[in-house]
């Protein structure tokens, strides 16, 4: 089977959040950055279905050059090679205007199956691989925790809402986005990390695909959430804290 | 006259909750814009029965569409706003409109804006509100295309209005489809195998979220849930690892939890949690991060390091108990 698995890079997640001077993102000069927590599950199951099936496995990543990091340690992980869309100007597009790029960059790969993470955790949309798909004219199906190879494609174990889930069989090519926790995430190897190094990892200038059209969906402005703070904060040392919350306990919430 | 159409999803055969909050935001929509209001489910015409002023209600019907599939009712909605020719066309954000709204966004040459909650208007111009870093930050966004602008609510952000007799017949709409054209197969729902723990009755629940780093870690909050006599719950990270099992995950793909007190260490408020256990009488938050979004909702709340904080409120219950 040829994968191709779509990742992200975005913000380390306890980064500190300080709006940037533009007031349409955040300041990213002294933040780490790791790979979208899905995406590495979307990842993960790639290398299960090449462990089981053979085939190949592509990352794709699109971003300025620090993504050639995130692409390299998946690479790192297992994945045969990568292609990364450089561009220094993502944000000025939206999810459309990604895919878009994701399309033209992959035209030549027709893969038998896409994955992407089900959401990224900065801007959270969750839309990029389902748009992708309909870019491409090939069925997907959301939220998958499982996929398992069968005659007439796919059968997938789908997460639903409260604890429900189903089965859906979906032919192939096809774009799974991929639900975290199905599977324990593997650690790159010292030989992973090696061996990544000499791994093909093209860049294609997001200009040069000629996608290039104007965003329908504008992000003017980012603000911190208004709190309304109905919050009663239990100052002191923990030992203080403590204290005053089993009075809390004891006295207004009855529980003690 | 423009027309803000609302798209419900059926439970158990009549409107989510989680739809008639959609259809309040497309309410303060309409009345924002000086649009009416429409609204249209799959299935049949009795669902849509206690829907209110509207000035249409239409009720799509088809037998491929009896289960749900992506290509379906993606086909099928972008049939009805081809007819209805709306402003605007709002969802509920569940885990079925993430499935294919983006899909029929695409296909009408837009982007959905999804999970927004809420909206303000600026001369002519609608700005809608969404959540970046899992709660952490606001988005401000405006639609820059034509009609219509594709739009889905989060659970909680408008408070669905009473039931009343709605007030037009309901029309039903036939949309053409081929069998050939959907592509994937659903099978039944089903829940997990075993259900050994029920945290919806529980009275008082401890609930630890990625905060608490390791496993090895997870006695600290259990002698905590002991000397209370609470459950313990969890957030998703912690149940993904396979730290607690997936039965104790809190949240919008776990269990629905609504405690006297529910006590959470260590967790950040993401809406896919708080969705879970907002309806919990008393809420108290342990976080090293002040603005944490748990605050938002929490009744009481200690900023600190929870290996410092839960020893000692341990101790201070065990002593308080005597
Ligand atoms: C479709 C979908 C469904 C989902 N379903 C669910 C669900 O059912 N349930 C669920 O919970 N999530 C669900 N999620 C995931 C959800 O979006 C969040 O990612 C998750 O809830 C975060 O868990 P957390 O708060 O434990 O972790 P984090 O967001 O990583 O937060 C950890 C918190 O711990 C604090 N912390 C760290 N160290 C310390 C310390 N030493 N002392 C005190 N505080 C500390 C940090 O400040 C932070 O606030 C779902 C997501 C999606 C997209």
């Amino acid at each position: 089977m040829k994968i191709i698995v779509a990742i992200k890079q975005v913000p380390e997640r306890d980064a500190r959040i300080r709006i940037d001077s533009s007031g349409r993102w955040i300041a990213l000069d002294d933040i780490e950055f790791r790979m979208n927590e899905s995406d590495a599950y979307a990842l993960e199951e790639a290398l299960l279905l090449k462990e089981a099936h053979g085939g190949e496995v592509i990352v794709l990543s699109a971003g300025p050059e620090r993504v050639g990091q995130t692409i390299r340690e998946a690479l790192a992980k297992g994945a045969d090679r990568g292609i990364h869309i450089a561009s220094d100007s993502l944000a000025s597009l939206d999810a459309l205007g990604v895919a878009r790029l994701m399309a033209a960059a992959i035209a030549d790969e027709h893969p038998d199956l896409i994955l992407t993470g089900l959401q990224s955790d900065d801007l959270g949309l969750g839309q990029t691989g389902v748009i992708l798909a309909e870019l491409l004219g090939i069925p997907h199906s959301s939220l998958i925790l499982k996929i398992e190879k069968i005659e007439s494609g796919l059968r997938l174990l789908r997460e639903l809402e409260d604890g429900w889930f189903q089965h859906i069989t979906l032919p192939t090519p096809a774009l799974l986005t991929i639900q975290s926790g199905n599977t324990k995430l593997r650690y790159a190897t010292l030989m992973g990390i090696k061996k990544a190094k000499t791994k093909e990892l093209r860049t294609v200038d997001a200009a040069s695909l000629g996608t290039g059209s104007q965003p329908s969906l504008l992000l003017d402005s980012v603000a911190l959430p208004s709190r309304q703070k109905t919050t009663q904060m239990l100052p002191g040392s923990p030992a203080e804290a403590a204290a005053a919350l089993v009075a809390k306990l004891q006295q207004e919430v009855r529980v003690l | 006259m423009s027309t803000v159409l609302v798209f419900l999803e059926a439970k158990s055969g009549s409107p989510s909750r989680i739809s008639l909050e959609a259809l309040a935001a497309g309410a303060a929509l309409a009345t924002a814009t000086g649009a009416q209001l429409a609204a249209a489910m799959v299935g049949p015409a009795a669902a849509l029965d206690s829907l209110g002023t509207l000035a249409a209600a239409i009720s799509i019907e088809h037998p491929l569409l009896d289960r749900y599939t992506a290509d379906g009712y993606t086909a099928a909605c972008a049939q009805l706003v081809a007819r209805l020719q709306p402003d605007f066309v709002l969802f509920p954000h569940t885990y079925q409109v993430r499935d294919f709204a983006p899909r029929l966004a695409t296909r009408l040459g837009r982007v959905l804006i999804s999970d927004v909650t809420a909206f303000s208007l600026a001369g002519s111009t609608v700005t809608f509100t969404r959540q970046l870093f899992q709660g952490k930050l606001n988005g401000h966004y405006h639609s820059a295309a034509p009609a219509p602008c594709l739009v889905s609510i989060q659970a909680g952000a408008f408070h669905a209005a009473e039931p009343a007799p709605t007030s037009v017949p309901v029309e039903s709409f036939a949309p053409t489809l081929e069998s050939s054209a959907i592509r994937t197969q659903p099978g039944e729902p089903f829940r997990a195998a075993s259900q050994t723990v029920d945290l919806s009755s529980a009275p008082l629940i401890v609930s630890v979220g990625r905060g608490i780093k390791d496993e090895a870690n997870i006695t600290l909050v259990q002698e905590l849930a002991q000397a209370l006599g609470a459950e313990l719950a969890a957030s998703r990270p912690i149940c993904d690892a396979g730290w607690l099992p997936m039965e104790r995950q809190v949240g919008s793909s776990g269990q629905t939890v609504a405690p006297k007190l529910y006590l959470a260490v260590g967790i950040s408020g993401a809406i896919q949690h708080l969705v879970g256990m907002k309806g919990s009488q008393c809420v108290v938050a342990i976080n090293k991060d002040e603005n944490a979004p748990i605050f938002e909702i929490a009744d009481y709340g200690i900023v600190g390091d929870l290996f410092e904080v839960v020893p000692a409120l341990t101790a201070a219950i065990r002593k308080a108990k005597g």
